[in-house]
Parts: structure tokens; C-alpha cells; sequence
């Protein structure tokens, strides 16, 4: 499922002729809202066979309440396994030979002195290049290899007996490039003249967790665009409104840098490909090993056991996982190739930067009438760099004029990154929005409730209203004497119920008392094997730890990719409905042997008993002991929403507290209070845990972090974790989540996700607001540096636009 | 990296003996093994000194104190006479990189570690400080690098332990196995890339740094270091000050004040240390200290904002030093 940042929900995402319309269907009712707040039943058409409305979260036992991760002590005591622990007999260790040169046509591959170093098995030359944009006519290009178009691109691999032997072959490869000219420049590869990228328009498809662009868009030049989404007349609106504000942002290329780096073990044989991934999609390594290899689906196991971050880029086997499978094939043995740092940084994807020239138009009530956008980004060698969902989501507007470009360079392609678009978006939207509440004279708040209907976010800015952070906050910017001054903002956040249907789950009882539950699904550090365990745990009546949960292996059933926020959202209902049919067919199963029908038991909270008192209740595990069958198991499948034509968004409203150095250009994020949403929270630890992980990311983004490229040789001069600058202890806030729980009456888990939502979206707006409240100057350049912060403070106060 | 071969050496005398044909010497191996990783140093042999016992440790003199070599940076920080005494040099210590890096890394190390230029430490630049005739720094990024008397290198000094020495006046003790020991000044340690390009310091291939001395500071002496980086956590200083000040009363009869980002080798500003000689130390004359320290500067296409910043680490630090500021919040790291 490729998500563009920018759509409204798909419709087709949600409906279904299979489902809620069902003649086999009953009416329940459901919770819906939020407690404390808003909370009130509806009614909702289900099918027969879905479990019974889940409770209200304070009325569980497992389900809802705070949970020790089901494979904490494995990851604290290092005995979770990830990639690069695993080790086959005879396994080889595979190294990249990557393009030193920005842009160039490869003449030849000399591979003689690395094949003859000794240890080395076998060497691979790539032919076909994965994650760059793609020429919609290949025919303007004639060339034997890919054309190089980023430093780091990679170009061929050896597999040797050690990692030693494989790095010592790989410098041996000579490459023989013809240069051609090359821009790395945004600004510059905009102009007439720049040397172009690509000869003709290219096109690069998203993945499961975003990114990429419509195809079929004019290209001119490097610029791949406009994507046009007009609705209304915008520019007749802003002559009839009575303000307008108008602004220009730029954002910088952040890298994904998640701690584990981009690999794979790879093992080919004659029966079977199998392929250890650092994954967040075990299904589409599969499917991309099997459509690259040619190769049926069943030809293909993909496991991942433990994961150490994704964050977006991590989808399909791409270079590293072809070319492993690849040079495995071939050296008949198993092979490793994960990624050193500098290639992570280099050649598997990164956040687009963001040009944005951003108007509002609004009437003196608030309401608006008219957000044009016309935003550029480069994401590379690929596309994606769109940054409107905010603009387009977040708030009511009467007209709306968005063009979104890509603009092509010589770097590193972009790919999916944590709310693709929306942190560039929202930096420059929500700054715009305080800037136009000013100039109407409105609280900041009051504003927002004026031109977001959305229910969760209205009350979670009453939360705000009412909580000590925003109550000190000063009502005029610029109020503290000397030079370190604090302030304090806010920024709003949206994100969107996308749900893959292909997410399903097999649930086991044994005889024993045991239970299992499989599923493909990958749990890439967000937790799901817990809150898979939570369900079971909530419907057998044992503690979470006690279930077995396996996952990440595609020999069992289909699960979800984890991007865009789908895994909680799609697949909790899959696995509630197996256990809930398995607990039927456990009771079927002893009712023989206590004399009685199954319609006269029932399971609850870990007791089995007759409803017509034919024995004394008895526990789970004791019952079990009575099953007529060694194991019973159920499987299950995602089905649509209950009513598919409503859709909900996700988000929340943070608010960050800065001190500002003014002498020394220094931002030191002090307190982040941040309210959020994700439907049911099935477990508050994992989810506060993602809100603490989205906040440091977008502090980090916002403050530090910069993939800077040399102008004259396109070399990145930071691609290190030393000079890639990431936020560590000292620049972690104080981070304070509040969760409003909220009932949509959409599935039976009422779950969804929160990796997008939470936190990185709205932290550049927060803190940049902040920084206004504390300085009374407005910071539109990410990241904010010193260099950044001293220039904005130097410049003499702009002058008020005239109305 | 490259494969190499190892010498452990438990005496100086075996070290000393091993150093030679291109052996290279390994204290903590913080430095040495990033240029190894970069890709930019490949030694074929390393002489790992850090398990002589008799290179490592802090010994009180009758006129000052012996910090031996493979004393770590943590154990510097953590000294009572160094914290009491020597305070710049404990600040120094003890704000450099990550605590997990000041346990490995020694003072020695600290002192002879390469620059941090980031063309300097990728192989794909061969620059002027690798026998090359260009610098790729002024034409291309150098938001991070030298705003005064960098010549024909503008990579800055990466050691904050020698902005420290050189304000305490401390001398390098090195030795090596044909002539044995001989001192040098700090001030005198470091060569400026005009002098030589190729060469960083003074030390030969066939010396080790064994120890550091340091005189005892004239009673009245206070003195304080701060770095500022980007972020306080693990970050380089793009601005950074030493301060010396030997009091009488409220006078200050001497300033020291010295710098490391500023420029390839550590300097003093006599500029600054004029402005604070003979007077009361107050917020004016600590604000005018740190302006005078900009004398000369000429900031290249991306560092401009590092001429406003010194001023303020100056003045921050001398009034730290001077026991009228606290510890900046914003310089932690």
C-alpha cells in the first residue's frame, strides 16, 4: 500500500463489499468518544462471527493497562538475536564497492585482483539498481551498468570467508567512470541551466511506508512537478479576505539513523530462498525477492526476529537484499551484507528538504479562506519531497491551492521517513497559523477551535488550556530581561487511519494450557508482540508473559508492513477475532468430557463455567486438560472497518518550553507536554514510549540534525554518527504525555497505531513557536543552529505586512 | 580498516623499542582508530602502550604536578588538587566528548589527537594537511572551522586539554629510545600549518609523549574552561575559552586567555588578557575581554556567527572563573 503524504484518506482503503454488509451480521453497540469527555454509545452492524464489544480499557484486565515489554529482557540482556547475529555454517560476509563520484557513466568494472584475493568466493557487478527514480524512457539512456548518480551509489559486492578479506577485495574493484556534470544544490539544480539528473522525466513508486510521488507529472528540468490539488479560487479568496499571511520555510535532508543499519543474511538454496532482514515488512522483502528473482512467493521465507529501527526506510530487500541473495546464489553459501554507517547515511533513504512558500487567507472571525502552498524539496535521485498533508488535513479551509515539485540532485535517494511530509509541512503551517492568530488578535487556541472541527483535538486542546506548562506561559512574546529567554508553543499534529487488510494471525490452545500466537508481522520496536500477547492474555485469562508470541516469519500467516501507522490499527482485530474463535472451539472441545454443550460454558478471566452449574468453575489450564484434541487453533483475517465510510485521523497538540540563549544562538528544549490520540491505547507504556522516541526524533530534527553535501564534489562531509548531529542526553526535554483514549467503534480492538503522530510531526512548529514567544522573532529555517538562530536574531525587526 | 599487527608493550622501554618503520603508537585508541575506520590512517603496526603502568597517573611536585601520559580524562576530571588547583584543566577534561569516551581516552592522547577538519577525516579528500596542495574547506563547507591566523589551513585546534595547558603553561615531556627525554612547551608544541603543513607538532615518529608538567599556579590564580558545541551531549566546541586569572584582591594582576576553535593552533589573545590585566573583573570588562579576542578575525563564508560567539564563551568564562557566574547551563557538554 503506498501512502502519498499528501492524499485525503482512500476511500477504497476502508470499503469492502465483504464485511459489515454481510447478511450473517448482528447490531451491537459500541463505545465511542472519549471518557471523561465525550464518551457515548452508537450502534454498529457487525458480522456473527466478530467477538463481543470489547470494555471500556478500565473495565480489563490485560488489555489497556501498562505492560512490561514481552521481549524487554531479551533486548536488556542481549539475547535478542537481530541481523547481524545470525550466523550460518559457512556463511560469507559481503561489502559494497560504492560509487565515489556524483554522477557518471560506469565504462567498466575491473573485478580480476578482487576475485583472485585470497577468501574471496564470489563477486557481484549490479545491473539493475533499486530506490532511485527511474526513467520513464530507459531508451535515453544507453549504458551497460547504471548510471551513478549519487557518491555512494552502489556499484558491485564482494562475498569473502571474512569481513576482513571482503573490505580488503572490495577496494580492489576498479571502476572506471566517465564524470559527467552533477548538482547537489536544491537552488541551483532549479535553474535553466543546471546539469540534469536525470535525460528525461523519471518516476519513483513509494513503499509500503509512504514516499515517493504520482507518476505521469510534467518534469522540466530537474523539477518534477507541480502534483496540482486545487480546490476553489484561491487567489480571488485572498483578495477577499481581511488578512493574509504569507511566508517562506525551508527545512534541511534529515537521514533516518536508526541505530541497526540497513542488512540482510541471505541463504539460497536449490528448495529455498531464505532471508534474514532488518525489516519493517517481512511481506515485502518476500514479495520483492520473488518478483526480482523470479521466483514463486513459496520459494520465499523472510524472517526478523528482532529489529533495531526503521523509521521508514526499511521496506523490500533493496540493494543489500538482492545482491546478498544474489552473491549467495552463486557462491552456493549463505552471506551477510549489512551496511557500515556512511552507506546508511549515503544510499537507503532520508527525509527531503522543503522550500515552501506558504499564503493563509482568513476573514476576521478566523475562518479561513484560502491556504495555497507551493512547496519544492529534493529528495535525491528519487521523488517524495510533497509536504501539504498539514495544510491540506489539519484545518477547514474554503479554498485551496497546493503545488508540491520534486527537485531532482545528485544524492542519495529519499524513502519513507515517520510521517512523510509532515514534519516540513507542519513547521511552516503551524508557525503560519500562530503568526495569523496574532494579526487577528485571537488566542492561539481559540483560533484552532475555530478552524478544526476535529472532536479528539478539540478536547485535547482543552487539556492544554487548562495545564500548568500553557497557563505560564507569557502572554506577550519577548517578556524576560537578559540574555537567556524562555518562551513557550505549541503545534498541532494529523496523521491518518490507513489499515492493510493483509494482516492476519493464527491463534493456538495445546492441552497443556499453552497458547501461541503467529503471524508474519514484524515488530520493529514499537511492541506489537506485546499487545499481541495483551490480546491473548485478555482472552485465555493468563498473564501476557505466559503467551507465546511468534512473529516475524513469513511461514506464518500474512502480516502487515509496518508503515504509515498500520500494525496496531490492522492487525489487533485479526488476532482478537482468531482467539476469540479459538476460545469457541476450546470450549467445543471439553464440553464432551464435563457433560455438557459448549453453549453452556464460558471463559472469562481465566475461569471456564457452566451457566447451567453443572460443576464448580475450574481454570483455563485445568479445563484445557480436558480438551478431546491435542491443540486447537483458529485463524483469522483482517475485515474492513465497521462503518466504512467514516474516517478518523490521528494526531495530537504538543507544547514545548525553550530557553533561548540570544547570545549564543543556543535553543535548549527544557519541557515537552505533549496530548495525543490513537483510539484505544492497547498498551500506554509502548504507546508513551513511541510519544517519547517521536518527540527526541523531532527535537534532534529540529535543533541538529543536517545531511550536509560538499557543493563542489557532492561528497556528504558528515555521514558519521560524530558530525551527524543527533540529540543525546542532554538535549532530551523533559517529556510529559498525556493519552486521550478514544472510542471509534471501528474494529474489535477499537486500536490504532501512533508512530507517525507522535511527536516528530509537530516539534519544529512547537519549538520554533516557542522561540517566538520567547524572542518575539520568527525562525523559519530548520535546523535551528547557532548560525541559524544568531543571523534570525541579528536582523533588524520585519515590519507588519500591510493588510 | 586495514589489517595491522599488534606490539602490547607492558614498559616504555619495549614501546620505545618497537617504534619503528612506520609502527604507530596506541594509548586509548579513541583517535587513532576513527582515522583508522575513515580510512584516512593505515599503520600496519600498532604499539599499544596503554598497560604501562608507570605512564598513568597524577603526582603532586614540589613545584607542581606530573600527569602521566596514559592518564585518562576522567580521572583528570575527577582529581580533588586538579579540581581545587587547576580547575581549567579538570573543566577541560571533563567536558570533552562522552563520559564512556573519557574513561578510554588519555591526556596524552587528547593532546596529539589530529584534526577534526571533516575533509581532513574523509579519504576521499587529500588535502594540504595530507602532503596535497588544496584545502577544500574555504570553497566549500566550513560552518565548523577557523575564524582567525589559519593560513592555508582553516581546521581548528581539536584539543580542549592544551586550550587548558597552554593557559597553565605546561610543557610535554618526550621521549624516545636514541636520545631520551626532552621538554617542550605547549606553547611551542604545535606547529602552524603555514610553518609546516604536513606536521601537527614537534613530536618525532620515534617519541612518545610520556608525560605533561605543570608549574604550580602563583597563589590568587583562578581559572575556569567552558566549550560550546552545538549540543551538549558528544559535540565539538564551535566556540571555546581558557581563563587565567591571578587575582589580588579584586584586581586582576594577570589574565591568561586562550582558545582552541578559533584556529588551527591553540592561541592566547594578548588582545583580551591587555583587557583584563590590572582591573576589577566586572561583566564590562569580562564583555570587553571577549570582543578584544576578536582582533584579526576573518570569518570564512559560513562562520561568521563563531566571531559573535567567542566573545560570549570569553566573557562567560572569565566571570566564572572569577567566581561571579555560574557554570553555563548551555556549555555542559
Amino acid at each position: 500500500m503506498a501512502i502519498h503524504p499528501t492524499e485525503v484518506i482512500p476511500d477504497a482503503l476502508m470499503s469492502s463489499s465483504a464485511g459489515a454488509s454481510d447478511a450473517a451480521s448482528k447490531t451491537v453497540k459500541m463505545p465511542i468518544g472519549i471518557p471523561d469527555f465525550t464518551l457515548r454509545e452508537e450502534e454498529r452492524i457487525v458480522p456473527d462471527s466478530e467477538p463481543p464489544v470489547l470494555p471500556l480499557n478500565k473495565d480489563l484486565k490485560y488489555i489497556g493497562k501498562p505492560t512490561e515489554r514481552w521481549d524487554g529482557r531479551a533486548k536488556a540482556t542481549g539475547r535478542a538475536r537481530y541481523t547481524a547475529d545470525v550466523q550460518l555454517p559457512g556463511m560469507l560476509y559481503a561489502k559494497f564497492v560504492n560509487a565515489s563520484v556524483p554522477h557518471a557513466k560506469i565504462l567498466s568494472v575491473d573485478t580480476s585482483a578482487a576475485e583472485s584475493h585470497p577468501g574471496v568466493k564470489g563477486v557481484h557487478v549490479i545491473e539493475k539498481i533499486l530506490g532511485n527514480a527511474v526513467l520513464r524512457n530507459p531508451s535515453l539512456e544507453q549504458s551497460r551498468y547504471p548510471l551513478v548518480r549519487y557518491v555512494g551509489q552502489p556499484v558491485a559486492a564482494v562475498a569473502a570467508t571474512s569481513p576482513q578479506a571482503a573490505e580488503d577485495a572490495a577496494a580492489k574493484i576498479k571502476v572506471k567512470y566517465e564524470p559527467l556534470p552533477f548538482v547537489v544544490d536544491m537552488d541551483l539544480a532549479r535553474e535553466a541551466d543546471a546539469p540534469l539528473v536525470f535525460p528525461g522525466a523519471a518516476d519513483q513508486a513509494g513503499t509500503a511506508g509512504g514516499g515517493g510521488s504520482a507518476g505521469g507529472l510534467t518534469q522540466t528540468g530537474n523539477v518534477h512537478g507541480p502534483a496540482v490539488h486545487k480546490v476553489g479560487d484561491a487567489e480571488q479568496a485572498f483578495k477577499e479576505s481581511d488578512v493574509v499571511v504569507d511566508a517562506h520555510y525551508t527545512t534541511q535532508v534529515q537521514t533516518h539513523s536508526a541505530l541497526e543499519t540497513h542488512g540482510v543474511v541471505a541463504d539460497w538454496k536449490p528448495e529455498m530462498l531464505t532471508v534474514y532482514a532488518s525489516t519493517q515488512g517481512t511481506a515485502s522483502v518476500r514479495e520483492e525477492c520473488a518478483a526480482f528473482f523470479q521466483l514463486p512467493m513459496s520459494k520465499v521465507r523472510v524472517i526478523t526476529e528482532y529489529m533495531g529501527g526503521g523509521f521508514g526506510a526499511k521496506f523490500g530487500a533493496g540493494n543489500p537484499g538482492v545482491v546478498a541473495a544474489a552473491l549467495s546464489r552463486k557462491t552456493g553459501a549463505p552471506v551477510r551484507l549489512m551496511l557500515d554507517r556512511q552507506e546508511e547515511h549515503l544510499s537507503v533513504g532520508n527525509r527531503p528538504s522543503s522550500d515552501q512558500r506558504l499564503r493563509i487567507g482568513a476573514k476576521k472571525d478566523g475562518t479561513i479562506t484560502a491556504i495555497q502552498l507551493i512547496s519544492y524539496g529534493t529528495a535525491g535521485c528519487g521523488t517524495g519531497a510533497g509536504c501539504a498533508g498539514p495544510a491540506t488535513n489539519l484545518y477547514k479551509w474554503a479554498t485551496l491551492h497546493v503545488e508540491e515539485n520534486d527537485v531532482f540532485t545528485n544524492a542519495g535517494p529519499a524513502a519513507a521517513f515517520r510521517a512523510p511530509g509532515h514534519p516540513q509541512g507542519a513547521f511552516a503551517l503551524e508557525q503560519s497559523i500562530d503568526e495569523l492568530a496574532e494579526r487577528l488578535n485571537m488566542d492561539l487556541l481559540d483560533l484552532r477551535d475555530r478552524i478544526d472541527e476535529n472532536p479528539v483535538r478539540r478536547v485535547q486542546r482543552q487539556i492544554i488550556r487548562e495545564s500548568a506548562i500553557w497557563k505560564s506561559r507569557h502572554a506577550t512574546p519577548n517578556t524576560d530581561a537578559g540574555p537567556i529567554k524562555r518562551g513557550i508553543g505549541l503545534s498541532q499534529s494529523v496523521w491518518y487511519r490507513h489499515l492493510t487488510m493483509e494482516s492476519a494471525a493464527e491463534v493456538r490452545v495445546h492441552k497443556d494450557g499453552s497458547l501461541e500466537v503467529l503471524s508474519a508481522v514484524q515488530d520493529i520496536g514499537s511492541g506489537i508482540k506485546t499487545v499481541l500477547a495483551q490480546i491473548l492474555a485478555e482472552q485465555f485469562g493468563v498473564p501476557p508473559a505466559k503467551v507465546e508470541v511468534k512473529v516475524g516469519d513469513t511461514n506464518y500467516p500474512v502480516g502487515p508492513n509496518s508503515g504509515g501507522s498500520v500494525t496496531t490499527a490492522s492487525l489487533t482485530p485479526a488476532v482478537r477475532d482468531a482467539a476469540w474463535q479459538a476460545s469457541q472451539k476450546f470450549l467445543a472441545s471439553i464440553a464432551p468430557s464435563l457433560g455438557t454443550s459448549a453453549s453452556d460454558l464460558s471463559l472469562n478471566e481465566g475461569m471456564v463455567r457452566s451457566k447451567s452449574n453443572k460443576f464448580q468453575p475450574m481454570t483455563f489450564r485445568s479445563a484445557a486438560a480436558r480438551m478431546n484434541t491435542d491443540q486447537v487453533t483458529a485463524q483469522a483475517k483482517r475485515i474492513p472497518d465497521y462503518d466504512p465510510k467514516k474516517y478518523d485521523t490521528y494526531g495530537g497538540v504538543d507544547v514545548a518550553e525553550v530557553a533561548v540563549d540570544t547570545e549564543t544562538g543556543r535553543i535548549h528544549v527544557k519541557h515537552v507536554y505533549a496530548v495525543h490520540d490513537c483510539g484505544r491505547p492497547m498498551n500506554p507504556t509502548q504507546v508513551i514510549s513511541q510519544i517519547n522516541g517521536g518527540v527526541i526524533q523531532g527535537v534532534s530534527y529540529t535543533l541538529f540534525e543536517h545531511r550536509l553535501l560538499d557543493p563542489n564534489y557532492g561528497i556528504m562531509v558528515n555521514a558519521n554518527l560524530d558530525k551527524y548531529k543527533i540529540a543525546g542526553s542532554f538535549e532530551i526535554p523533559k517529556i510529559e504525555v498525556v493519552l486521550t483514549e478514544s472510542y471509534i467503534g471501528q474494529s474489535s480492538t477499537d486500536a490504532s497505531g501512533i508512530g507517525e503522530a507522535a511527536g516528530i510531526i509537530s516539534a519544529g512548529a512547537a519549538i520554533a513557536n516557542a522561540f517566538y514567544n520567547a524572542t518575539g522573532v520568527r525562525i523559519r529555517q530548520l535546523p535551528m543552529t547557532p548560525a541559524v538562530v544568531l543571523a534570525a536574531l541579528n536582523k533588524p525587526k520585519p515590519q507588519m505586512e500591510a493588510l | 580498516m586495514n589489517s595491522f599487527s599488534l606490539a602490547d608493550c607492558t614498559s616504555l622501554e619495549s614501546a620505545l623499542s618497537e617504534l619503528k618503520s612506520g609502527a604507530v603508537v596506541k594509548a586509548g585508541g579513541v583517535d587513532l582508530l576513527d582515522r583508522m575506520k575513515n580510512g584516512t590512517d593505515t599503520p600496519t603496526r600498532l604499539v599499544n602502550i596503554r598497560r604501562i603502568s608507570e605512564l598513568r597517573g597524577i603526582h603532586e611536585t614540589s613545584d607542581g604536578l606530573t600527569i602521566g601520559a596514559l592518564t585518562t580524562l576522567a580521572e583528570i576530571a575527577d582529581d580533588p588538587t586538579i579540581r581545587s588547583q587547576y580547575t581549567i584543566l579538570s573543566d577541560a577534561c571533563g567536558h570533552a566528548a562522552t563520559p564512556h569516551i573519557r574513561n578510554m581516552a588519555t591526556i596524552g592522547g587528547n593532546v596529539l589527537q589530529e584534526l577534526q577538519c571533516w575533509y581532513f577525516r574523509s579519504a576521499e579528500f587529500q588535502c594540504i594537511r595530507k602532503g596535497k596542495e588544496q584545502c577544500f574547506a574555504f570553497s566549500g563547507l566550513n560552518q565548523y572551522h577557523a575564524i582567525m591566523d589559519y593560513g592555508g589551513c582553516p581546521s581548528v585546534a581539536p584539543s580542549s586539554g592544551a586550550v587548558a595547558l597552554l593557559a597553565l603553561n605546561g610543557t610535554i615531556e618526550l621521549t624516545s629510545a636514541a636520545r631520551g627525554k626532552r621538554m617542550v612547551a605547549i606553547k611551542d608544541f604545535y606547529i602552524h600549518p603555514d610553518a609546516n603543513p604536513h606536521r601537527f607538532n614537534v613530536k618525532a615518529d620515534d617519541e612518545i609523549l610520556t608525560a605533561i608538567h605543570i608549574p604550580q599556579p602563583a597563589p590568587g590564580t583562578r581559572s575556569a574552561y567552558q566549550k560550546y558545541g552545538e549540543k551538549e551531549s558528544h559535540d565539538w566546541a564551535i566556540a571555546d575559552a581558557g581563563i587565567l586569572l591571578e587575582m589580588d584582591g579584586d584586581q586582576c594582576k594577570r589574565a591568561v586567555v586562550t582558545m582552541g576553535a578559533a584556529s588551527p593552533v591553540v592561541r592566547r589573545s594578548q588582545e583580551a588578557e591587555a583587557v583584563l590585566t590590572g582591573k576589577r573583573i566586572t561583566e564590562q570588562t569580562a564583555r570587553a575581554a571577549g570582543k578584544a579576542a576578536m582582533t584579526g578575525a576573518m570569518p570564512l563564508s559560513m562562520n561568521a556567527y563563531k566571531v559573535q560567539l567567542f566573545p560570549v564563551a570569553i566573557y562567560r568564562t572569565v566571570l566564572l572563573a572569577a567566581g561571579q557566574m555560574e557554570r553555563d547551563p548551555s556549555a555542559a557538554g
